[in-house]
Parts: structure tokens; C-alpha cells; sequence
């Protein structure tokens, strides 16, 4: 029997990174009792800790906002809602100038204070100190497996592995968020190997349902061998082909599909010699973490030319995640709510990737409404220690049978092998998506029928199902979304079909079920 | 990956133990942290920021560990690279490192203009 440390709280926050440190902080100013359990360590996990997020920041001007919000709607294809943009807008507006005295935000060269963007380990270093200021418990190190649910299925608490004291916790709450983060499926996306759909996956087990999950095409460039995704330089890239010749790919955000087409054809080149020599300068000062790798390997991107690569982002800037169904971020399970990437983003960016800014903000502010919600949540129905709960996770915990699980790591490659290669996830078909979705479901049982036998690597076998089961989310809403929509193509159906401009709402995780019924198309012709 | 830590800069404080997100390192009751799980590495380079002995090299590749030249990588001034272009701890007030992260949108700015000019022109 593993030692357990046996926790209560009446909020308690899945996962420390910008959402989860935002509602715990909310949670506490409530009045709650809060603990965060974070799977690696609350300051440095999660993709805010890497890059420097910048918000959705537009001063209260009717004018200006009512502007800001009609520009997104019009890349939003039919699936977001200009009041949830506007609630964002307006608190992170006011929330963000309120880590002054946590943040140093500095003044440009006309000595204006900005706070619209900031950089990420200062200010997930601010989140932490500031959470901890607010009374919040964080365990660090401390992943967690499962949640817990009473006998009328309402989750009350989580248990999970403190992976640094070999022991196991569990705590009993009146309220649960999750804020996990998305899913990148392992692509090496900067900041994001944790990020593996853990939440997802344990709030699904629970009865909670996921919204827009198909949404996972987003890439962004980097070098390769490398993680550095941060996009900025590339606003100045030229592109080269393997023979040296000059790629005919615009600079900048919407370079994604002539790149893709490109290094569908072959490996290609960049260079950032476009770029103005005061900006090289102040790069260091901007983002400090974009050059290391060229340093380390010896690159001048000035003046040689270096590999790139394409880093898939999954639901990370992709935008499906859980169904949150009041203001307060509650998804349809009492005492369940979610927030930040652990949410779809559908709300604010409808089909078209939040990318940094919305989805800051959102981070922002969902963590506040889920914290505040689950606060008021847990002094409505209490703690209920004595109430029996039972662990709701199967996959990698309990398994159907006695049989040996597959190897992990040939699981994890077949996650990668699936959801990442630009043919078969950013250029999607019909038939390619239920090849992969035969071979992901293949891999669910295989899990759902051995993996967790002994206990041995559960947090790995946990990882593993999540990847395996939003993968089965993802290819099964693209096929359901028989159209091109935002950031979804389709080769096979190229066109925006107007009887698609809705969300696709799935629950249950061995065999997924749509809220409302979605025809999805049966298998056509080959193409010749 | 991490490739190094450096044990006659390390004093075993663990902090880079504590810090990292996918727990790639093992304490050791005397001596330098273990790197135990290489292979767990992301290369976010955190352990980096927060070793204020300079004392960690994280390399470029984050597929697979790679040799790594020691005397090169002390002669070229990459350790603490991070730490110090971050402006923390002794860093802090000095502007040569001052956090100027707000020039992003105007970069963007100046980017789209270039972009622009270039195809009119």
C-alpha cells in the first residue's frame, strides 16, 4: 500500500500555469480554501512559462472594442459569441495592471507602463508568489490521475502521485477546475510535453463533454531539432528550397500553408537577414530565449541559412477543449468546472486559432470565473467528507484485463505518427482520417484492456490515454466537420458547408457519443 | 536536451530539481543533481533561469542528447546566457538587460510594413 497524503480544500485546481494560478488566485479572494496540484512545478509549467504572452488589450472605448470584437468575428466562422469577447476584454482589462507590485511592467521609450504583454517566466514566477500570497497550498511535482465522484456523480476532490516523494495524495474538495492546458501530442512545441490532454481525458471519465476538438491544426515554425516556436522573428523569414532557390512564402502568421506545401516537398531553408539590425539588437531584451539554440549551435540566422520545421500545436493554439456551459466556466458535471487550454476556446475564436493574445486573456479570464465559481460552488454544497467517492479514471489505471500493455513507447509514437505529419492532420481527407482513427482506436483498447496492471508507470500510462483518447476526439470531429472551416481543411470538402456553422459537442470516452446527433459521412469513393 | 551540469559551479542546492516541469532531475545526497531521465528533457531551459551558479547547459537539440565540446560552450560564454539576457537576480538593474518584451507589437508592426513596401515596390 503507497503512503497517501490526505488533503481537504474547498477548491482544488488541476494544473499551475497561467488558468490554474489565475482561478486558484480568484478562488482564494472568494474566500475559498485552495490547493493547486501541479504535474510538474507551479512558475515553470505550461506553455505562459516559455513564451511571452501578450493579451487581448483594448482600452474601454465602445468604439474601440465594439471594433476589436467585430475583427474577430469576422475570422471566427460562425462559432463564437462577441459577449464572451467582450467579458474578456473588459476583465482582463482590469485585472492585468493588478500584478503590479508581482510584475515589474516596464515603460516604453515615452515612459508609458505597458502591460499588454508580458514576458512568461516572470510572469508565471509572479503567479505562483502571488497564489502562495493569497493562501493558496500548491503541490508541486504532483500529477493528477483521477478525479473523485460521489454517488450522485458530482466530482469531489482528485487523487493523483507526488512523483518526487513517491507518494500518492488525494484530496477531498467541494469543487474541482481543471486546468491542465491543451493537448500538443508530444510535437515538441515549446513548453509543451506536459501538455498531453490529461484534464480532458479525467473530466470526460467524469461525465463532462468536449467542444470543437477537431480544431487541432495549428503550426508554427521552428529549427529544427529544435523547440524554440517562438514566431516573432519570422515576420522577417525568407524561405529557400533544398537546391537554394527562394520560396515564393510571405513572412509572418500566414506563411502556414505555403510552408506545409513546401516542406511536403522537401526540407527548406530560412533566413532572417531581413531582419533590421536595431531589431536584432533588442531581440535579447524581447524574447531572451529565442537565440540560445542558435548560439548553442553555433547559427548566425542573419547571414546563414538554417532548417526549419513545423511544430504542431494540437488544441494548444488549436482551440477545442471542454464544454464549458455557464459564465462560470461549470462544465455539465457538478463541481466540475474548466478553464484556460483545459476549455475550448470556440467562444472567442470561433474556427480560427485565439493565438497568443485571446488566448491570454481567456487564460485570464476563464481561470477567474472558474475559481470564482467553484468557490461559491463549494460553499453551497460543502466538503462532504463522509460521503463515499469513487475514482472515476479506467484507462492506465484500471485495466479489463490481465494482459501485458503494449510497449508505451510505441503508443506515444503512434500519437505522434498520426495527429502531427502535415499530410495527414493540416491537409486532412475523409479516408485518411479513419485510417488514423482505426489505428488510435486500436490503441484505446489496448490501453483500455492492459495498461496499469501493476501500477507500474501510471502518470506515463495516464499521459499516454489522454494523448490516445483527444486524438480519437480530434480525427472524429474532422470527420464529423465535413467542410473547411477556419483552421480546418479539408481536401475533400474544400467548401464551408452553412449547415456546419455550429459547435460539434462530444461526450464518453470509449465510445464517444454527440450531443445533438452530427451525420457524419460515410465513407465516399476513393478519389482517383 | 540538458547535456551538463557543471559540478565545480554546482553547490547542490536542488533548486533545478524543484523547478523542472517534466522532473528530468534526481537529487543526490552529496553532490551535483543526477540528470536521471534525460529523455524527459523539453528544453524550455528553465532549469537554466532559475541555477544562479550558472551551472547547467541545456543544448539546442530536443530530440535526442548530443555531444557536447565543455571548453567550447565555457569559452563562448553560454552558461548563464539565459539567466543574464533575462535580467534576473544580479542582472536585475543593470539595462543593459532590461526587459523591453513591449517592443513585440511594434517588431510585428514594422515586419507588416517592410512585408508590404516590399511587394508594392
Amino acid at each position: 500500500m503507497r503512503e497517501t497524503l490526505q488533503l481537504e480544500a474547498d477548491v482544488l485546481v488541476l494544473g499551475g500555469g497561467l488558468a490554474g494560478t489565475w482561478a486558484a488566485v480568484a478562488a482564494a479572494r472568494s474566500g475559498a480554501r485552495v490547493i493547486l496540484a501541479d504535474k510538474g512545478y507551479c512558475g515553470t509549467s505550461g506553455v505562459t512559462a516559455t513564451a511571452g504572452p501578450g493579451h487581448w488589450w483594448v482600452p474601454p472605448d465602445p468604439a474601440l472594442r465594439s471594433a476589436a470584437i467585430e475583427k474577430r468575428l469576422a475570422t471566427a466562422f460562425g462559432l463564437a459569441d462577441p459577449a464572451w469577447m467582450a467579458r474578456i476584454i473588459e476583465l482582463t482589462w482590469q485585472t492585468l495592471p493588478t500584478l503590479a507590485g508581482y510584475y515589474d511592467f516596464p515603460q516604453d521609450d515615452a515612459g508609458v507602463t505597458q502591460y499588454r504583454g508580458l514576458r512568461g517566466p516572470e510572469y508565471m514566477r509572479a503567479m505562483r508568489r502571488l497564489a502562495l500570497d493569497q493562501g493558496v497550498q500548491i503541490l508541486d511535482q504532483s500529477p493528477a490521475l483521477e478525479l473523485l465522484l460521489l454517488a450522485d456523480g458530482a466530482v469531489a476532490g482528485a487523487r493523483g502521485h507526488q512523483r518526487q516523494l513517491g507518494q500518492d495524495w488525494q484530496v477531498r474538495s467541494g469543487a474541482v477546475v481543471v486546468a491542465t492546458g491543451g493537448c500538443a501530442f508530444l510535437s515538441h512545441l515549446l513548453g509543451a510535453h506536459t501538455n498531453t490532454g490529461d484534464g480532458y481525458l479525467m473530466a470526460a471519465e467524469a461525465g463532462a463533454a468536449l467542444s470543437g476538438m477537431e480544431f487541432t491544426t495549428y503550426y508554427t515554425v521552428a529549427p529544427v531539432h529544435t523547440s524554440m516556436t517562438r514566431s516573432m522573428s519570422y515576420a522577417f523569414a525568407t524561405y529557400y528550397d533544398a537546391a537554394g532557390h527562394e520560396l515564393p512564402i510571405p513572412p509572418g502568421p500566414g506563411s502556414t500553408d505555403a510552408l506545409a506545401r513546401a516542406l511536403l516537398q522537401g526540407t527548406v531553408f530560412c533566413s532572417l537577414h531581413k531582419m533590421p539590425a536595431d531589431v536584432r539588437a533588442q531581440l535579447p531584451r524581447i524574447s531572451p530565449n529565442v537565440m540560445l539554440p542558435f548560439a548553442r549551435q553555433g547559427i548566425d540566422p542573419y547571414t546563414q541559412r538554417f532548417e526549419v520545421t513545423l511544430r504542431g500545436e494540437g488544441t494548444v493554439r488549436g482551440i477545442g477543449g471542454l464544454d464549458v456551459v455557464s459564465d462560470d466556466c461549470a462544465t455539465r458535471v457538478p463541481g466540475l468546472y474548466a478553464a484556460g487550454d483545459a476549455a475550448t476556446r470556440e467562444l472567442i475564436a470561433g474556427a480560427t486559432s485565439g493565438g497568443g493574445a485571446q488566448n491570454s486573456a481567456w487564460a485570464l479570464s476563464s481561470g477567474h470565473w472558474a475559481g470564482q465559481g467553484a468557490a461559491r460552488h463549494a460553499r453551497s454544497v460543502g466538503i462532504r467528507t463522509q460521503a463515499a467517492v469513487q475514482g472515476a479514471g479506467e484507462a492506465g489505471l484500471r485495466p479489463r484485463t490481465r494482459a501485458a500493455p503494449p510497449p508505451l513507447a510505441a503508443v506515444r509514437q503512434l500519437v505522434t505518427a498520426e495527429m502531427l505529419p502535415l499530410d495527414k492532420n493540416y491537409f486532412r481527407t475523409g479516408a485518411g482520417l479513419r485510417q488514423s482513427l482505426t489505428l488510435l482506436d486500436d490503441a484505446w483498447q489496448a490501453i483500455r484492456d492492459s495498461a496499469g496492471v501493476d501500477g507500474a508507470d501510471r502518470m506515463k500510462w495516464r499521459e499516454t490515454a489522454a494523448l490516445v483518447a483527444s486524438g480519437r476526439w480530434s480525427y472524429r470531429g474532422a470527420l464529423a466537420r465535413a467542410e473547411s472551416r477556419g483552421m480546418h481543411h479539408r481536401l475533400d470538402h474544400r467548401q464551408t458547408d452553412a449547415a456546419l456553422a455550429h459547435r460539434l459537442v462530444q461526450h464518453g470516452v470509449d465510445q464517444p457519443q454527440w450531443q445533438t446527433p452530427v451525420s457524419t459521412p460515410q465513407p465516399e469513393e476513393q478519389p482517383a | 536536451m540538458i547535456e551538463w551540469i557543471v559540478s565545480d559551479r554546482c553547490t547542490g542546492c536542488n533548486q533545478c530539481v524543484a523547478v523542472c516541469p517534466t522532473n528530468v532531475l534526481e537529487a543526490a545526497s552529496d553532490g551535483p543533481p543526477r540528470i536521471a531521465r534525460q529523455e524527459d528533457c523539453q528544453t524550455c531551459f528553465m532549469c537554466e533561469l532559475y541555477c544562479q551558479e550558472d551551472a547547467i547547459f541545456v543544448g539546442a537539440d530536443c530530440e535526442s542528447a548530443q555531444p557536447v565540446d565543455r571548453q567550447a560552450v565555457l569559452a563562448q560564454g553560454l552558461l548563464g546566457q539565459f539567466r543574464r539576457d533575462s535580467g534576473w537576480d544580479e542582472w536585475a538593474s543593470d539595462p543593459r538587460y532590461a526587459n523591453e518584451h513591449w517592443r513585440m507589437d511594434r517588431v510585428f508592426l514594422l515586419a507588416r510594413a517592410l512585408a508590404s513596401a516590399q511587394q508594392t515596390g
